[in-house]
């Protein structure tokens, strides 16, 4: 038995149809009109890499975030939309750059990023230590020590850590050439596979084996 | 509680704001309401509450929309040829369900209230707070409207008959 109030849904259901395909062009054109009036304030895409999906995310001053797999991209999402703005928007065109360097990169055919970055969910010290980070060469390593004392603050050891393990642009702002003073890979964001790996690529793409 | 990222609203309501923009301004001005609806709202997203009913504030804005859709149309009406004399599907993207029409064709009260009640789910006192009036007068508007729909489309009527 239906009822008066379930009857006309199903009556109506022509419709339900969800068009994807409108919807997706819609979306499309949404985004267009959006970027037009400067209404994304975060601005993001997912690439595959050797070190497994990558979330890119950039506000109109650069490039603010880019998060790897296991920190579950949703989250990060949620994140970034509590930390910045909630104006979130799947949009590849403010991403194109970075998307073409990081995969010059990982094809070994580029050795440092030439990107705008938006450094505001790094504060104080730990933005400071990031700073420091590009000056560390590719196919080269420092350790926590050393970059606290570039970072101005030789007893802030364990601060330096934090800043690597908390970087929100890793690769691009290279805190894994941040090794344990013994050699030790050290944590990393992306995980300890992920932080080897760039490591090795670094390694073989800056000292060709002859 | 925090807000969700505004790609989350537009995964999650924009084929529901689809559908009500279909129904309230027509199947072919729908795209200008439902993009001018999600612009509207991501203008207007940071201010938002928290906690707020998503589906019924993008309802609401969606209405505002459509009234002024339908002002601007009458205020200046675009010249075309010939009207066609059948139902035409060809050249469209998705050929429009005839159903459409008739729900076009409905008293604005009804239209609105059968969108906003059957399409977009939301309850009759949700609806009344939209459409002004009371929320008996909103379902009196959405059981005229789907009556009238009966009676206009038999086809459905006697498939659900069939069954």
């Amino acid at each position: 038995m239906s009822t008066p109030e379930t009857d006309p849904a199903a009556y109506l259901s022509a419709l339900y149809d969800p068009d994807p395909l409108a919807l997706s062009r819609l979306r499309d054109s949404l985004v267009g009109a959006a970027a037009t009036a400067d209404l994304i304030d975060v601005a993001y895409r997912t690439i595959d890499s050797p070190v497994g999906k990558l979330l890119l995310a950039a506000t109109g001053q650069g490039l603010v975030r880019v998060a790897f797999d296991l920190e579950d991209h949703d989250l990060v999402l949620v994140g970034l939309a509590d930390k910045i703005s909630p104006r979130v928007l799947l949009d590849p065109r403010r991403l194109e750059a970075a998307t073409r360097q990081l995969s010059e990169y990982f094809d070994g055919g580029r050795t440092s990023f030439a990107l705008p970055v938006d450094f505001r969910l790094a504060t104080g010290f730990r933005r400071a230590v990031l700073a420091h980070l590009p000056a560390i060469a590719y196919g080269h390593t420092e350790s926590y020590s050393q970059v606290a004392l570039a970072a101005g603050s030789p007893r802030a050891v364990r601060a330096v850590g934090t800043a690597c393990a908390t970087n929100p642009i890793p690769i691009v702002v290279p805190c894994h050439r941040v090794v344990r003073s013994d050699g030790s890979f050290g944590g990393y964001r992306g995980g300890p596979a992920a932080k080897s790996l760039l490591l090795q690529l670094e390694r073989t793409t800056a000292r060709p084996p002859i | 509680m925090t807000k969700a990222p505004f790609e989350k609203l537009v995964e999650e309501h924009g084929a529901t704001v689809l559908r009500v923009c279909r129904a309230v301004v027509g199947f072919h001005e729908a795209q200008d309401a439902w993009s001018e609806t999600f612009l509207a709202a991501l203008r207007a997203y940071p201010q938002l509450p928290d906690g707020a009913n998503i589906q019924a504030w993008l309802v609401t804005i969606a209405h505002r929309k459509a009234i002024d859709i339908t002002r601007a149309r009458a205020r200046a009406p675009v010249p075309v040829d010939e009207p066609p004399e059948s139902r035409s599907t060809v050249g469209l993207p998705t050929a429009p369900d005839p159903l459409w029409a008739d729900v076009a064709a409905l008293p604005n009260k009804q239209r609105q209230a059968v969108a906003y009640h059957f399409l977009a789910g939301l309850p009759y006192q949700q609806v009344a707070d939209i459409i002004g009036g009371s929320a008996d007068a909103a379902r009196r508007a959405a059981a005229d409207g789907i009556n009238s729909l009966r009676r206009n489309y038999p086809r459905t009527q006697q498939e659900a008959g069939s069954r």
